[in-house]
């Protein structure tokens, strides 16, 4: 019996702990819109199971593009540890596509951009803030909101010049030496991203 | 004091009085408690080793809980950080999973240990509706396999659907890089035009829905984006960089592919972790009853079997007497 005890009293005392330093769930609850034909086409084959959910379900809808534009670009800029800026709300941001840099208004025209390894800049009034990012993609939606996907992201002021340099001579180095096609790519990619660091940090 | 006495006393009479339950003795430790009758104090040395090796497993299925919830803890945070990085795919193509393709790979991820409940059972059940619910005539489906557990229960009916299988996924932590390696792997190795990937999604320590998330090949996205419907929009974004559309779409897919991964991994293993909380906190419950019960059959033999010797000693001194 004090044995029960103990379990029963453990058990409370966890959960309330759990629900002090972090709620049970953070994400969004589960809506009942799922793709409806998919739902449906599940139930006519197999009637015994509960269709799986959807991502779709899990995320807040989008809004639609309003018919003037709006003041503020919405940006979500996400890594795939963090989410640097969620649904942040700003004048202009400038993303490194691989055509160039590009600056991104709101009621900016709908755009897919690859990005290759440069700086990133979120302009919020008189506030600029810069992150190097490697690369990834944005998108630009219609209704002034933009998604920047990055694998890898830092603010400008953690990174160091002078490894940046030494990193910059090995793998020219690298470069020069390199036999197969496939040492060439590697020593390649290592060269333009630090030549972009180097610039991101001087320029 | 006495009565241990009289106890110590009638225990050694025992043997001597009777020799015949002795090898009962030995038969009834093999099988469980039946003591068969005229056996008098020797069952409680069977529910006393009983009760000894349920208590070990209680021990053991409360160590593993304070395990499996201080894993959960670290890799909760990890969790839900990675989940942003599937939303905007999902804002730009939609959600298709009717969509209708020649060729499915539904990708199954699940644990390499056991003891976490049904979770794998779930995802194995789901990705085999799934195999149903998406073959048909021209159109196939095969299997990609993450962790021992659905390896184990697909190999038994779907060995010839089955592409690849990857085990060992946890052990080192989970980070990005691997989880993209081992995209672009799968990627090289399976011909496809939708990937549908099933885990179960952390909800809370309770809840883990399996899901579905479904990624589309870039002639497949090409394809409805022409036809219309979620997908018609997309002809509507201008494409920067890059030679051709169909360049940014192939790298577009396969970094879709890789984000979607890394956050129906993680998830998986959160859900893991929870669900293996679960059943080992039920486990230890189940056996501090059965200890409870133990404990009470154990008090009952032990009082039957002193109350037996009393009755002898009294019966036999009073035989002597009168």
């Amino acid at each position: 019996m004090f044995r029960r005890a103990t379990g029963l009293l453990a058990r409370p005392i966890i959960s309330s702990a759990r629900a002090r330093t972090r709620p049970f769930s953070t994400d969004l609850p589960a809506t009942e819109t799922g793709d409806s034909n998919f739902i449906e086409a599940w139930k006519k084959v197999i009637p015994n199971i509960d269709p799986p959910k959807t991502p779709l379900s899990f995320m807040k809808p989008r809004p639609a593009t309003p018919s003037s534009i709006p003041t503020k670009l919405t940006v979500n800029f996400v890594l795939p540890y963090a989410s640097e800026l969620a649904s942040k709300e700003v004048d202009m941001i400038i993303i490194p596509a691989t055509t160039g840099l590009m600056g991104v208004l709101p009621g900016h025209v709908a755009t897919i951009a690859e990005l290759k390894p440069g700086v990133m800049s979120v302009h919020e009034g008189n506030d600029t803030t810069k992150y190097f990012v490697s690369s990834g993609f944005a998108f630009i939606h219609a209704n002034s909101f933009a998604d920047v996907i990055a694998v890898e992201a830092v603010p400008l002021d953690h990174i160091d010049q002078s490894l940046v340099q030494k990193g910059l001579a090995e793998f020219t180095q690298k470069l020069s030496s390199a036999s197969t096609d496939l040492e060439k790519a590697e020593a390649q990619i290592g060269v333009d991203v630090h030549s972009a660091l180097n610039a991101a940090l001087t320029g | 004091m006495a009565m241990a006495a009289l106890r110590r006393e009638g225990r050694r009479f025992v043997p001597l009085i009777s020799p015949q339950p002795i090898s009962a003795v030995q038969s009834s430790l093999i099988s469980q408690e039946q003591a068969p009758l005229g056996v008098r104090s020797i069952s409680t040395q069977i529910v006393r080793n009983r009760m000894k090796s349920v208590k070990n497993i209680q021990k053991i299925t409360k160590a593993m809980k304070m395990v499996a919830a201080s894993k959960l803890r670290a890799i909760q945070i990890k969790a839900e950080n990675s989940r942003g990085i599937w939303q905007p795919f999902t804002a730009l193509l939609g959600d298709n999973p009717s969509v209708d393709v020649k060729k499915n790979v539904i990708i199954t991820v699940s644990s390499d240990k056991g003891l976490c409940g049904g979770i794998n059972s779930t995802s194995v059940k789901m990705s085999k509706a799934l195999h149903k619910l998406t073959s048909g005539p021209e159109k196939q489906s095969t299997y990609v396999i993450l962790g021992e557990k659905a390896k184990a229960q697909l190999i038994r009916d779907s060995k010839n659907n089955i592409e690849l299988c990857i085990t060992e996924l946890q052990r080192n932590p989970l980070n990005y890089t691997q989880v993209s390696v081992l995209a672009d792997d799968i990627l090289k190795n399976v011909e496809y035009d939708a990937l549908r990937i099933v885990f179960n999604k952390f909800h809370s320590v309770v809840s883990f829905p399996p899901t579905v998330a479904t990624v589309l090949s870039p002639e497949t996205v090409e394809r409805e984006s022409e036809s219309g419907g979620n997908l018609g929009e997309l002809d509507s974004y201008e494409i920067e960089g890059g030679e051709t559309k169909g360049e940014i779409l192939q790298n577009l897919a396969e970094f879709q592919f890789s984000c979607v991964m890394f956050n129906a991994v993680l998830e998986n293993a959160c859900s893991e972790q929870g669900a293996r909380m679960s059943a080992m906190d039920s486990s230890s419950r189940n056996a501090g009853e059965m200890l409870d019960r133990l404990t009470l059959t154990y008090n009952r033999t032990r009082q039957a079997s002193i109350t037996t010797e009393l009755i002898e000693i009294i019966s036999g001194a009073s035989a002597l007497k009168g």
